[in-house]
């Protein structure tokens, strides 16, 4: 599982572990509203991303070139996604397509209530992760930032769960860091911050609140320059869980002077 | 017979298989188990009637006339 990347000691011995998998890369990547399938596969290598969404549509033999092959190519590994489906029935169905086509168990279940917020559906989120864990999938359940519907998926047998930092697409960031901090500090599987992101401080911030990883798309995709920018989140990822590995000082009201006062010189 | 095709009509020979469907469609040779027979990863799934056809029984799936059939695969998303 190594896409092109280099990576410094402290980061090598720190693997993120999903059902088994060890990733060199806390960074995972989404793969929509990038204008050119070359374009695509040159932000995700400057991502250094070893994880990748897609989703599942109707095949058309005109298409120029396989997202799959690509990302097969690079040696990226695939997670399949449910977007656009509003209903647990929609959703299982689409994940065992996606099992097939793809020959991959894992699946990112998105089950949205609504285009206008394509914010998650939890009735329909729960029914499906239910029903496809029974038929032996590997849930990435992405949910709401509420940490009491993340720890029910978690117990519904989710491999992972994906809090939302603020709606698909909006780029507002982490709008309820407090929640998510909640989310991290129960859950026993990887936690990881999906949606929302807008820049690189979002992700260092979503992991320095102690997310195992972060997921993106669009903060990419639609960047003026989409390979600098997936090479900006690489580094942020980074430095946000080295931060939070490293302990940050504690939050104070006044002023703690960080030099001396004895020994100063005196003038006249 | 005719069937439908992601949405659209078609017309396939009346002893036409899954792997007969697909192969016609992406261009690529399958062998008995469902796989590329130029070992690249085909990367497509199968409904017929709204149900998964495994690409182990793609050969021995005979279509019908009036099926509805779905052939995906990965884009880009989410």
């Amino acid at each position: 599982m190594t896409a092109a990347s280099t990576q410094t000691a402290s980061t090598q011995t720190d693997a993120l572990v999903i059902d088994g998998v060890e990733f060199g890369s806390r960074l995972i990547m989404g793969t929509g509203g990038a204008p050119s399938l070359d374009g695509l596969g040159a932000a995700l290598l400057a991502s250094g991303t070893e994880l990748t969404t897609v989703a599942m549509r109707r095949y058309t033999p005109t298409e120029t070139g396989s997202l799959f092959q690509l990302l097969v190519d690079h040696g990226i590994r695939v997670l399949p996604n449910t977007a656009g489906c509003f209903t647990a029935k929609d959703a299982v169905m689409t994940a065992e397509l996606a099992r097939e086509a793809l020959e991959t168990d894992w699946v990112k279940l998105e089950v949205i209530a609504d285009e206008h917020t394509l914010l998650p559906d939890a009735v329909e989120l729960v029914d499906a992760t239910e029903k496809l864990v029974d038929r032996g999938f590997k849930v990435f359940a992405y949910t709401n930032d509420d940490p009491v519907l993340a720890l029910r998926l978690e117990n519904l047998g989710a491999t992972a769960v994906m809090p939302l930092g603020a709606p698909i697409g909006t780029g507002l960031g982490i709008l309820n860091p407090h929640n998510i901090e909640l989310i991290v500090s129960r859950a026993s599987v990887p936690v990881v911050l999906d949606a929302g992101i807008g820049t690189a401080s979002d992700a260092a911030l979503a992991m320095e609140l102690g997310c195992d990883a972060v997921l993106l798309a669009t903060a990419v995709t639609r960047a003026q320059n989409p390979v600098q920018m997936g090479e900006a989140f690489k580094h942020a990822v980074i430095a946000g869980r080295l931060a939070k590995q490293a302990g940050r000082i504690p939050r104070r009201e006044h002023a703690l002077a960080s030099s001396a006062m004895e020994g100063r010189a005196e003038f006249l | 017979m005719n069937i439908k095709l992601n949405g659209a009509d078609h017309t396939l020979s009346d002893d036409a298989s899954v792997t007969t469907l697909v192969t016609h469609i992406t261009g690529r040779t399958l062998d008995t188990k469902g796989q590329a027979a130029d070992g690249r990863k085909i990367g497509v799934a199968v409904a017929r009637n709204s149900e998964v056809v495994p690409r182990s029984q793609w050969a021995a799936t005979a279509l019908a006339e009036g099926d509805e059939l779905e052939i995906v695969t990965a884009v880009q998303g989410g």
